[in-house]
């Protein structure tokens, strides 16, 4: 074999792009510390050790991970399906809201029965959040990148109201009653927070690689996200293959919400996410629009989050360099990715 | 004096595929150089690595003998090397004019200096004789004149040896003409040219010398006084070619087809007017016309693609009107479209699951309520590529790095691996090379024989009359008259120019 050969092999390499792309995100990272006069060395062992350092610190990353991989799986089931749903942010958030109302407000119901009624009650919130944007679309062709980002922000403003007027508990935070007992997702690794959604986390991302890569109707989906016209030249019908990714898409996301409030926190509190879906759009990216790729991906994202609250405290290194390193692998990564997508859909 | 263009021992290998092998190649200056070969055979492979859209793995270029490394288009621009490609690649958003100047703009200052890249464009088109409106969207013409479009860009550039890559294919059997008048014309003005077809008439018309590519290797360059149509054939596929007859049995008395009255609106094309024909079980109707005639729109509304207003539809005596195209296809309906790009696979795809797509919610490939059954699809899939010599390094690559021939056969499979009893087949063979032109062909006459209905639609009016029992011909969405295959090319000028026989007494 020859020099070249190799190399060629080498570059082939499954993943490899991601690696570098990683170890330069870090590199650069470390400079960045440097140049702002804090040891990198000292940084990125605390970072390391706060992510999996620890029982409590591995707990943390998975925590950290799972909100993530459901907004991650959610925008790649639209994605397949030629949508580019980039609201997931919304729909997560009336999932949860919708979680927390039914997991306070209903009494009746023993453990597991109302858990899975809240639970489903947030995946119906993300999934009717994603119903407008979908009718949009097949009715008069509205972009959903539009339609999905202003409900996007409709849901941030409107479950914000609801937490701090109508629904707020007695107290200074603005956040629900707390979710009756029964339906409480147990935690997995106390002390930590880490709790049972993590495992539905996991399940769904299994479920959404059977349905894509398994199932005819996930057959059917792909077809239409790759190419619509040979896909209804084969009696595929488009649009309401369309719909229906969409739907799933806002029920994944909502399943997401509902699993933060019925496993983490206990109930809804303002302003808990800080862009989960949003960072669900580039880990989907990064994990190559594969959901078994979205859950290492996931787990990254997960784990710069876990270390960098463990470096802050440690070293007062401020939390902005671990998001500067996830922005970097958005950078190197994601976001070629995207503009790629992007360009070639315009191009046909 | 050295050669124009002197390409030695050029390799280029994609993993699993060798596509250049060793290739050495002469261009004399001011000849017109045709290059043929299977689909596959690696012309496109060869060209484009010349462009230096490809980095060759070995092997070197001279220009006019001295040695090039050009590591990018634009350098091989700055050489005097342009290339149109398979697939054009004008903007379709920007004017005629912004599309030629685009990249080489001339600038005053900062600004850019409209006025003389007009003159400059004006000039061009003067000396070349290419006429085109410079201020029509790019997008809206026809895609003969986007060619015009990529040319007249080339010679903008100053290229001196230009390559077509099949520019042929794309284009109208008038287009054709033009095209061919012009190259013929470019050539008189000191251009080198690089010609790429299946069609060997073309490449008569064309070429001085022609090199002949097989499964990556070069075969032998001959000039073309020394060559003849068999010849050629031979060179490429390795083996005689016959153009398969058709058989002499009669089409049976039984109507598979009827289409009765049908007319639709002109919405997304043409209009089609009071279409009223039959397909007898072992027949192929040919439908003829010059293109953009309702040729794409008669297809559209016999699969179900397109809504009719007014008149019926009936399968085997079943009305299907208002079928779905499902339900067209449950009932035997099969389609080969005329763009396989673009409708007939999805390029992005496997093989495997271009051969599955259709059919992927029926047993026995759906197992159960939902799931796909892997191991048997891929034994269905294995068995069709098998039975219809697919050249595919495996079934798991995606249908986006087969040639074009071998697209073309996925979608032959899969059509016909399901009980047929209609065939609806627009333009089965374009780009399609010599063999497997053949091979679809011999396809489709098997159909005939089977007893099953094939309506042809293509713009070869040789292919039509070869194979079909009748022909229709469409003028403005109309069926304006029926010929017999033997009529003769006289007879199918008048008709499809629009003059009806009838009307001439
Ligand atoms: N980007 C690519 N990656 C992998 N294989 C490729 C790629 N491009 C071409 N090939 C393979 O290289 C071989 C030569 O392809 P090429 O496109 O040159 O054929 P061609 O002679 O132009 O055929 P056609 O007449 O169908 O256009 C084919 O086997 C093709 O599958
Ligand atoms: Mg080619």
């Amino acid at each position: 074999m020859s020099l070249r050969d190799s190399w060629r092999k080498c570059l082939s390499f499954p993943f490899l792009s991601e690696i570098v792309a990683i170890l330069i995100a870090f590199l650069l990272g470390s400079l960045v510390l440097l140049f702002t006069g804090y040891p990198p060395g000292q940084a990125l062992r605390a970072l390391f050790r706060g992510a999996f350092g620890s029982r409590n610190a591995f707990g943390q990353t998975l925590t950290q991970a799972t909100p993530i991989l459901f907004t991650a799986l959610s925008f790649l089931v639209s994605f397949r399906a030629g949508i580019f749903n980039i609201g997931v942010e919304g729909q997560f958030l009336m999932g949860a809201l919708v979680a927390a109302l039914a997991g306070t407000s209903i009494k009746v119901l023993p453990f597991p029965v109302h858990l899975l009624c809240a639970l489903l009650a947030g995946g119906g919130g993300g999934a009717l959040w994603a119903l407008f944007p979908a009718w949009l679309k097949a009715r008069f062709g509205a972009h959903e990148v539009i339609t999905t980002m202003m409900m996007s922000y409709i849901a941030s403003y409107f479950t914000s109201y609801l937490v701090n007027y109508p629904c707020k508990a007695p107290g200074w935070v603005a956040q629900t009653h707390p979710v009756e007992r029964s339906a409480l997702l147990p935690k997995i690794l106390p002390p930590t927070q880490l709790s049972f959604t993590f495992v539905v986390a996991l399940a769904f991302a299994f479920f959404v690689f059977y349905f894509l890569f398994r199932t005819y109707l996930g057959f059917q989906i792909r077809a239409v996200g790759l190419n619509p016209e040979a896909a209804s030249n084969r009696g595929i019908p488009i649009a309401s293959h369309q719909i229906l990714a969409f739907l799933l898409s806002g029920f994944v996301a909502g399943i997401g919400g509902a699993g933060e409030v019925l496993g983490v926190h206990g109930k809804f509190v303002d302003g808990f996410s800080p862009g989960y879906g949003w960072d669900g759009i580039a880990v989907s990216l990064v994990g190559r629009l594969h959901p078994f790729g979205c859950v290492f991906a996931s787990l990254l994202f997960g784990l710069l989050r876990a270390g960098g609250m463990t470096m802050t405290r440690v070293t007062k290194v401020p939390l902005d360099l671990s998001l500067i390193i996830q922005a970097l692998v958005i950078v190197f990564i994601a976001a070629p990715r995207f503009i790629r997508l992007v360009f070639l859909r315009r191009k046909e | 004096m050295p050669p124009l263009l002197e390409v030695r021992g050029l390799t280029k290998s994609f993993p699993g595929v060798l596509a250049n092998d060793h290739i050495d190649l002469e261009i004399e200056e001011g000849e017109i150089h045709g290059l043929l070969g299977e689909n596959g055979a690696g012309k496109s492979v060869l060209m484009s690595t010349i462009y230096s859209l490809y980095r060759p793995d070995e092997g070197r270029i001279f220009l006019r003998g001295r040695e090039v490394h050009m590591v990018s288009p634009a350098s091989a621009i700055r050489c005097g090397v342009g290339m149109v490609h398979q697939h054009l690649t004008v903007v379709p958003h920007l004017r005629v004019w912004e599309n030629i100047v685009l990249g080489e703009e001339p600038r005053r200052g900062v600004f850019l200096a409209r006025r003389e890249a007009f003159r400059r464009i004006e000039a061009l088109c003067r000396e070349t004789g290419l006429q085109l409106d410079l201020h029509a969207w790019t997008g809206e013409l026809p895609i003969g004149l986007q060619q015009r479009v990529e040319i007249l860009k080339m010679l903008y550039r100053g290229a001196s040896l230009l390559i077509f890559d099949e520019p042929t294919t794309v284009l109208t059997p008038q287009e054709v003409d033009q095209l061919i008048a012009y190259l013929l014309r470019l050539k008189e003005g000191g251009k080198t040219i690089i010609f790429i077809s299946h069609k060997l008439r073309e490449v008569f018309a064309l070429c001085d010398r022609v090199t002949v590519l097989r499964r990556g290797r070069k075969v032998g360059t001959i000039v073309i006084a020394d060559a003849s149509e068999e010849k050629l054939a031979e060179m490429m596929v390795g083996r005689k070619v016959f153009s398969p007859k058709r058989g002499e049995e009669k089409p049976k008395e039984t109507v598979v087809l009827a289409v009765e009255h049908v007319s639709t609106l002109p919405e997304r094309g043409k209009a089609l007017h009071g279409l009223n024909f039959v397909v007898h079980n072992g027949e192929i109707v040919g439908v003829a016309g010059v293109e953009g005639n309702g040729q794409t729109e008669l297809a559209e509304v016999l699969v179900g693609l397109r809504k009719v207003r007014q008149g019926k539809i009936s399968l085997r005596g079943e009305d299907i009107t208002f079928a779905s195209p499902k339900e067209r296809i449950k009932k035997g309906l099969a389609h080969i479209p005329e763009d396989r790009h673009r409708r007939g696979t999805v390029l992005d795809f496997t093989v495997t699951e271009n051969l599955l797509l259709g059919f992927e919610d029926e047993p026995p490939i759906r197992r159960g309520r939902w799931t796909i059954d892997l191991p048997l699809l891929r034994r269905f899939a294995l068995s069709r590529v098998g039975e219809f010599e697919i050249a595919t390094p495996g079934v798991d690559v995606p249908v986006r790095i087969l040639s074009g021939g071998n697209q073309q056969k996925v979608v032959l499979a899969r059509e016909l691996s399901r009980p047929v009893s209609l065939l609806v087949a627009c333009q089965p063979t374009r780009g399609l090379d010599v063999a497997a032109t053949e091979y679809v062909h011999r396809k489709l006459l098997d159909l005939r024989k089977e007893g099953k209905g094939v309506i042809l639609i293509s713009a070869d009016l040789d292919e039509i009359r070869a194979l079909s029992d009748r022909v229709l011909v469409l003028y403005e969405g109309r069926i304006i008259g029926e010929l017999a295959p033997q009529s003769d090319e006289y007879q199918f000028g008048l008709l499809m120019g629009g003059k009806s026989l009838v009307a001439q007494g």
